[in-house]
């Protein structure tokens, strides 16, 4: 008898000791689309499926289509109160429910996408778009007859305004007689707005249009009318077969297999994590074979630059809408510079105040 | 052989009931097929639900949340159908309330909350009031349509809080993105018990006893009985119909307008873009379960809440899309209004001539 109890200790403090050890991970993610958007809250779900794989991350609970106001911090808490130790809040508007969520649940670890605000258990993480925007900007300008390029943008926030800008600087590192032309939309999800958007910029005589929004809506429009386009997001050839010349892609799954990694090591610290091609959270997707030799040469060629930090995209000089030089030769913008942008560079079309 | 849709006395009591019953039970079968196909116990599901939305203190708080903006609208838009005033402007009522209670939150530096507090609850009402007495005027004065004009208003008022957050409002240390300044704590809503439940709910309860009051139990509140049943007999017997209708939607809109300062001071703490996930659309629904009823609204509201909230768990414990919660609450909102048909109406087939 006592033998059996002494062996039943044994095993209590074995599983115990292990538990301890085996310490594994339950991420939570919001996302602010249906994950069959094909865009945003898709490539999230993507880096996600990436994450489950490896071996310490049990199965991932996501909830999709969650209003950006009051709702998402009802939801966020109700994550946090069914056992998930790692929660991604994937849009910016869910930057003060996610704050506020984490006062009470201290030892959750939380992650914001996009926003600036951070606490002991919260940390923010995003990636360096205007990168490859600038690479998909150089094919753009190559590949345009009319001159015209025209851009579908969602809100004039930062975020969209530094890839219009690295767009433009692109298209006019090759062509400096084109111009970009921005629609805003006022809206991330709603495809039939976007188609809108689309075909009024291709009303205008734009041959080549980019996107910044979260659905295929813009490719669509483009295919149907034989222009030429590019994605965002996630590698978007399906849905233009034809003028498909690339898209400037996330690969959310290296940011959140690093953060999985240092969670589980116990090392996770709250940080601002900002990448960019050289880390691999974003890149370019494969070009088509429409866009001739030499230009994709030049994109190459440019890529490598950027990731070996020999090239940043916003370097002087950089001459604003109205011509005036915001940044002087030779300069670069700081990384709060870049965050908070809000001018337009020379070559676009568009107006800030919508 | 052919249908035919003929009125019936509406069916009273323990009847009524069993009619509302009976429909939700089909909706819940009908969804319960859907679920069973994905492989979902529907049963299960439907516990679920209702233990998060009921089955703890922190889920009954938060029920409440989301059942406060939908009570201030629902009240809003009940007054006016009252009146066969057909407002539907609520949403945008409800963001020029918000934009009352921003203007003073942001702009004014006082340190008491009660001063701050009722300064912008009046603000507010002012706004909102006055945002719905512009089409209240159009039809007492020129006689427009006012479904039409509340409807278009309501994109006017969404752009024009779009206009300031992303202009002159946005917030100096928030990096251009747009949103407002945060509130001071004088200008937020007091919270109780460690959860989100704020004075608002309390205020929109307080709302619901005073429209009960003012219709139920005043001569103004049934001579707006009369106007809404019979307008030329109203004028008969002497009631001023114009300005009854200016009256009455001004206090639709500053019904609304209350669920704006209520989500700003309460839940939100700051104007920004989308502030309402639609609560103006969904009070139309409510208003007309409710029967136009004040108690009703409150009532209705709540279980709304439950739908609501209790959506919720179906996508975290099963992992359920989200279009397959919202056909399920489609469904039931559905079942519940064409139980409201069948109480008032038959359909008997005519054999044809």
């Amino acid at each position: 008898m006592k033998k059996f109890f002494l062996l039943f200790a044994t095993a209590i403090f074995l599983s115990l000791a292990f538990s301890g050890f085996a310490k594994e991970i339950k991420a939570g993610f919001i996302y602010v689309g249906p994950v069959g958007d094909g865009g945003w809250t898709y490539a999230h779900d993507l880096g996600r499926k990436e994450m489950e794989k490896l071996p310490f991350v049990g199965k991932s609970t996501y909830i999709e289509s969650v209003p950006e106001g009051s709702d998402a911090e009802r939801v966020i808490t109700s994550l946090a109160k069914k056992g998930h130790n790692l929660i991604f809040t994937t849009s910016f508007g869910f930057m003060d429910p996610t704050i506020n969520v984490a006062k009470r649940f201290k030892n959750v670890v939380f992650m914001h996408c996009s926003g600036y605000k951070t606490a002991e258990n919260v940390g923010t993480y995003f990636g360096r778009m205007y990168e490859p925007r600038y690479l998909s900007g150089i094919i753009a300008g190559s590949m345009t007859k009319s001159n015209i390029i025209g851009y579908v943008a969602a809100f004039p926030i930062p975020e969209v305004i530094r890839g219009i800008n690295a767009f433009t600087l692109g298209v006019r590192s090759v062509n400096k007689d084109a111009v970009v032309k921005v629609v805003w939309t006022q809206t991330w999800f709603d495809p039939g707005t976007e188609r809108n958007a689309a075909e009024s910029l291709l009303d205008v005589g734009a041959d080549v249009l980019a996107m910044h929004q979260d659905t295929p809506a813009t490719l669509q429009a483009a295919e149907n009318r034989g222009k030429y386009v590019i994605g965002y997001n996630s590698d978007m050839r399906s849905y233009a077969p034809k003028g498909f010349l690339t898209a400037p892609v996330w690969n959310w799954g290296a940011i959140y297999k690093y953060v999985a990694q240092k969670v589980n090591d116990g090392t996770w610290k709250s940080e601002q994590i900002w990448w960019g091609m050289d880390k691999g959270a974003v890149t370019l997707a494969p070009i088509s074979d429409k866009v001739p030799a030499e230009v994709v040469k030049k994109v190459m060629t440019a890529k490598e630059d950027i990731i070996n930090g020999k090239f940043q995209v916003f370097t002087g000089p950089i001459k604003d809408q109205s011509g005036k030089l915001v940044l002087e030769e030779g300069k670069t913008f700081t990384d709060g510079e870049l965050l908070g942008m809000n001018f337009f560079v020379e070559g676009v079309q568009g107006n800030l105040n919508n | 052989m052919k249908f035919k849709v003929l009125k019936k006395p509406p069916v009273q009591g323990y009847k009524s009931f069993l009619t509302t019953l009976f429909s939700v039970i089909i909706a819940l079968l009908i969804s319960g097929a859907f679920l069973m196909l994905v492989d979902v116990n529907p049963i299960s599901a439907y516990k679920d639900m209702l233990i998060e939305s009921l089955g703890s203190f922190y889920g009954l708080t938060e029920t409440l949340v989301k059942t406060t903006p939908l009570i201030l609208c629902g009240l809003g838009v009940a007054v006016a159908f009252r009146m066969q005033l057909w407002n539907i402007g609520a949403e945008g009522q409800l963001y020029m309330g918000a934009f009352g209670a921003s203007l003073v939150a942001l702009h004014l530096n006082v340190e008491s909350h009660f001063v701050m507090i009722t300064l912008m609850f009046l603000s507010s009402i002012f706004f909102g009031g006055l945002w719905a007495l512009i089409p209240g005027a159009l039809k007492a004065i020129y006689n427009v349509n006012e479904t039409i004009v509340t409807l278009l208003m309501n994109y006017i008022a969404i752009l024009w809080v779009d206009f300031l957050v992303y202009g002159a409002w946005k917030d100096p240390k928030g990096f251009n993105f747009p949103l407002s300044a945060e509130f001071s704590s004088a200008a937020r809503l007091s919270e109780y018990f460690d959860t989100r439940l704020h004075t608002g709910f309390f205020i929109a309860l307080v709302c619901a006893l005073i429209v009960y009051l003012l219709i139920e139990k005043t001569i103004w509140g049934y001579e707006i009985k009369v106007i809404g049943s019979n307008s030329k007999a109203a004028a008969y017997a002497g009631i001023n119909i114009k300005k009854n209708i200016m009256l009455v939607m001004f206090i639709s809109g500053a019904l609304s307008a209350i669920a704006g300062f209520s989500e700003l001071a309460g839940v939100q703490h700051r104007l920004q873009h989308a502030i309402s996930p639609g609560y103006g659309y969904t009070a139309i629904i409510i208003a007309w379960l409710a029967k136009r009823s004040a108690l009703g609204v409150v009532l209705v509201s709540f279980l709304m809440g439950v739908l609501f909230v209790g959506g919720d768990s179906m996508q975290i414990y099963y992992q359920l899309p989200v279009a397959m919660v919202s056909v399920f609450q489609g469904l039931i909102l559905f079942s519940l209004i064409v139980a409201e048909f069948f109480k008032e109406h038959k359909i008997i087939m005519v054999k044809q001539q």
